[in-house]
């Protein structure tokens, strides 16, 4: 009896799905017309390009394609006006992509050959592109690299080769609640100078909910305390593990004992979700974060006052991290000439100026240095570490050792340094081989 | 009977054979370019040694063999280690979330196809809603209530219990347990081996606390898709086989065990099938919501393949993951299917009956047959 039904059943059924199938291929035809038509015109606008320009660059009329990966409408706006005005006077047309995950866009355009033509690019993921030829190793036809903060050209020397031009950097430091500062009798004479310093006012300003220091539990911070110790995970060229060295074990048994103490938390572990909104939830008297911390204070914690000062120095002196992010340009681009210049455009002092009042960078010329600081004096201390400052690793592969070093640095209260460190030391002495 | 039908429908029918072709064939052609195409040209991508610049046949790639499957499962390197982590994580999953999502299911599946209960069209939408929300949606709803203040925690401390910091807690809830019991560090002959880079003691750690919210949300998720399908299927039994289980005496419990259940078995085995092929893949709630954080305990085969191959140009390594992840689905399918599959009622389990029928008794042979539970279900395959 089931049987019977079920055999009207599916008789049913097929009737339908043949109608179904009949209009859903009808639709999908129409759609693929569609589809053929649009891929053309494209093909035909951007795939102009002939090689052999000024200085063996592609240049064409095709308009450029700038892809940036956005921090938010701020750093949108900022990106294309700047580029609108350079479209106006240079005469090629451009067009600013804020693309939602960058990695993952850029790799789209590599493999299909069509990829934008400028680009922001990090540390991180420039090794693995100049390695698979994608980036247009352009360092020696800027007019002036001299300009450039060293330690930031050396981020993003790939083979000797000078790929891109830094766009921006940021550094770390220290910043404070001054609110929570003072109701702990804390005056500015007790800024921390040195790591006991540190230590002693984080006890301080551990009270109840509040904890002293609340920083992401991960290299991108604690880092600051290897540079501070005398090390760091790699060597500023990248091309040597240092990972498992002395001060590096140091500088993570400072930070574990600060965290078994109860000074110290990672925003994790207070619910926050990074060091910024630990401090505008009122979970940290202090943090370190960079200088993008005042745009999210800014908008969404306004009523925090926080002063920003140098982190102590450590065991070798002063010390922390920079991060950067450079304008890179396709092999693949059929108008690199243009892209030159517009690079070289995005990179001078004004323009780099203007993009720090939209959205709180740091400038990568030092000649801008002086004008940024007179602009925005309560933030100097991140300009100043320019000075110290080192970068993370750029090897090929390193991205995925560092949030390996990361994702065990969450529990560093429970684990030991060394064996942390020497996992990291042994994958990046296998990226190197 | 129904093999006969079909032939005599096809000999009636059969000048219909182009009109099928020409029906089908868009969609064919979808499938095939859309589908077939890339499948292979990942399986050409998981030998090679294309960079991810231009196509992966253009001159410049190379065959290199197994080199990028031998990473993964023999290299000793990062990449080893991590893939063996997101192997050990999502099996936990598919272990807990398979069989407690159908359970569930069937479970709800019953409850809302009672005759007696009261505005069974609200359960039944209710349990469904989940199922037709994007998982992205739930995902960051999930961020919300299991966040180290949100509503889960704060419903545990009623109780007086202090919840978990449940996204960012790495700990296995199996090592905790055996925490509890004052067990740290495992026996020296399961911390000493090693599997894909990772000790038997760490694949033995059980989900994280982290990985155990996503449990719960597949189980939330998901089981009011399959009790859609329960509930078809029992809207489909026939009532005469479960009245005469009545009329034989056989109480609630026992017609759902031995009558009710075995006719489910073909949906079972999809609802089986399903759950199992959904759980091995998944991945939206990993890139929405941690990302494979806490200390890799969220990391499954599937995000690894997407971040090996768009964040790590590793594109090689991605599609071998993918096809090692298929290999597993498939392998895990067909043994799902060994167990499920038909078996002729052991010699044990009919002697009660055969006694029966060959007893001269006087109870009519039907009456029998009736109150012979799977018997029936290996007639109706």
């Amino acid at each position: 009896m089931q049987k019977d039904t079920m055999q009207k059943d599916t008789m049913q059924k097929g009737l339908a799905v043949r109608i179904l199938s009949g209009a859903a291929a009808f639709t999908t035809v129409l759609a693929l017309s569609a589809c053929g038509s649009g891929f053309g015109g494209n093909a035909t606008s951007t795939g102009s390009g002939t090689a052999g320009g000024g200085g063996g660059l592609t240049s064409s009329s095709s308009a450029l394609t700038v892809m940036i990966g956005s921090s938010g409408n701020a750093e949108t706006n900022a990106v294309k006006s700047a580029v609108a005005d350079w479209s106006k006077s240079s005469g090629t047309k451009a067009t600013v992509i804020a693309a939602s995950n960058l990695d993952q866009q850029l790799a789209q355009g590599f493999a299909a050959k069509k990829p934008a033509d400028v680009f922001y690019l990090s540390t991180g993921s420039l090794a693995g592109y100049a390695a698979n030829g994608s980036l247009l190793a352009y360092g020696d036809q800027l007019k002036d690299t001299s300009d450039f903060y060293p330690t930031l050209v050396k981020s993003f020397t790939y083979n000797n080769k000078l790929y891109c031009a830094p766009k921006d950097f940021s550094t770390l430091q220290l910043v404070i609640n001054t609110d929570m500062w003072k109701a702990a009798g804390l005056t500015d004479s007790d800024y921390p100078k040195t790591w006991d310093q540190l230590e002693a006012v984080s006890k301080k300003l551990t009270t109840g909910k509040q904890t002293g220091l609340v920083v992401s539990g991960q290299y991108e911070r604690l880092g600051a305390f290897m540079v501070e110790a005398g090390g760091n995970l790699m060597n500023a060229d990248s091309t040597q593990a240092t990972a498992n060295s002395a001060a590096n074990v140091q500088a993570l048994t400072y930070a574990k004992k600060l965290l078994t103490d109860g000074a110290m938390k990672f925003a994790a572990d207070t619910g926050a979700s990074w060091g910024g909104e630990a401090l505008g939830k009122g979970l940290a008297a202090m943090t370190i974060e960079g200088n993008w911390i005042t745009g999210g204070m800014q908008s969404d914690y306004p009523n925090i006052k926080y002063k920003v000062v140098p982190l102590p120095s450590g065991p070798k002196g002063q010390g922390t991290l920079e991060f950067t992010n450079c304008w890179g340009i396709a092999a693949d681009s059929p108008n690199q000439a243009a892209a030159l210049k517009l690079v070289e455009q995005l990179t001078t002092k004004s323009d780099q100026l203007g993009f720090a009042k939209a959205f709180g960078v740091m400038p990568s010329i030092q000649s801008a240095a002086d004008s940024w600081k007179q602009a925005y004096p309560q933030l100097a201390p991140f300009m100043d570490a320019a000075a110290y400052a080192q970068g993370v690793p750029a090897a090929k592969g390193s991205a995925a050792v560092v949030s390996d070093l990361d994702s065990k640095l969450g529990s560093l209260a429970k684990s030991d340094p060394k064996t942390l460190l020497d996992e990291t030391q042994k994958n990046l002495q296998a990226l190197l081989k | 009977m129904s093999a006969n039908a079909v032939r005599s429908r096809s000999g009636i029918h059969g000048h219909e054979t182009a009109s099928g072709w020409l029906f089908t064939g868009p969609v064919l052609f979808l499938l095939g370019l859309f589908l077939v195409i890339p499948v292979l040209m990942a399986l050409w991508v998981s030998f090679s040694d294309w960079g991810g610049r231009g196509s992966p046949f253009s001159a410049g790639v190379h065959f290199i063999g197994f080199d990028n499957y031998s990473k993964l499962l023999a290299g000793g390197g990062l990449a080893e280690q991590d893939f063996g982590t997101s192997l050990r994580n999502n099996a936990w999953y598919v272990v807990l979330v398979v069989p407690l999502q159908t359970a569930l299911s069937l479970f709800l599946a019953v409850l809302v196809n009672r005759a007696v209960l009261r505005g069974r069209g609200f359960f039944r939408t209710a349990f469904y809603f989940p199922s037709v929300t994007s998982s992205v949606a739930i995902t960051v709803l999930w961020l919300f209530l299991f966040s180290s203040t949100g509503s889960v925690n704060k419903l545990l401390s009623y109780i007086g219990i202090t919840g978990p910091n449940w996204f960012n807690e790495p700990s296995g809830i199996l090592h905790d347990l055996l925490g509890v019991f004052g067990v740290q560090n495992g026996p020296a002959f399961l911390t000493g081996g090693t599997f894909l880079g990772i000790s038997w003691w760490d694949w033995l750690a059980g989900p994280s606390v982290a990985m155990s919210a996503y449990i719960i949300m597949g189980i939330f998720t998901t089981s009011g898709t399959f009790m859609l399908l329960f509930i078809a299927a029992l809207q489909n039994l026939d009532r005469d086989v479960t009245e005469a289980a009545m009329v034989d005496g056989a109480n609630g419990w026992q017609r759902f065990w031995q009558v009710t259940l075995p006719q489910l078995r073909p949906t079972l085995f999809t609802v089986l099938t399903l759950g199992l092929i959904g759980c091995w893949q998944v991945f939206d709630q990993i890139y929405t919501g941690t990302q494979g954080a806490p200390d890799k305990t969220t990391l499954t085969p599937a995000y690894l393949s997407y971040q090996a191959a768009f964040q790590d140009q590793g594109w090689g390594q991605g599609a071998a993951i993918a096809f090692i992840l298929f290999v597993i689905i498939v392998f895990f399918t067909l043994f799902q299917r060994w167990v499920l599959r038909e078996r002729k009622v052991s010699r044990r389990k009919m002697r009660p009956y055969l006694s029966v029928g060959t007893g001269s008794s006087g109870v009519p042979a039907g009456a029998a047959a009736a109150g012979q539970p799977p018997a029936p279900d290996g007639e109706r395959q």
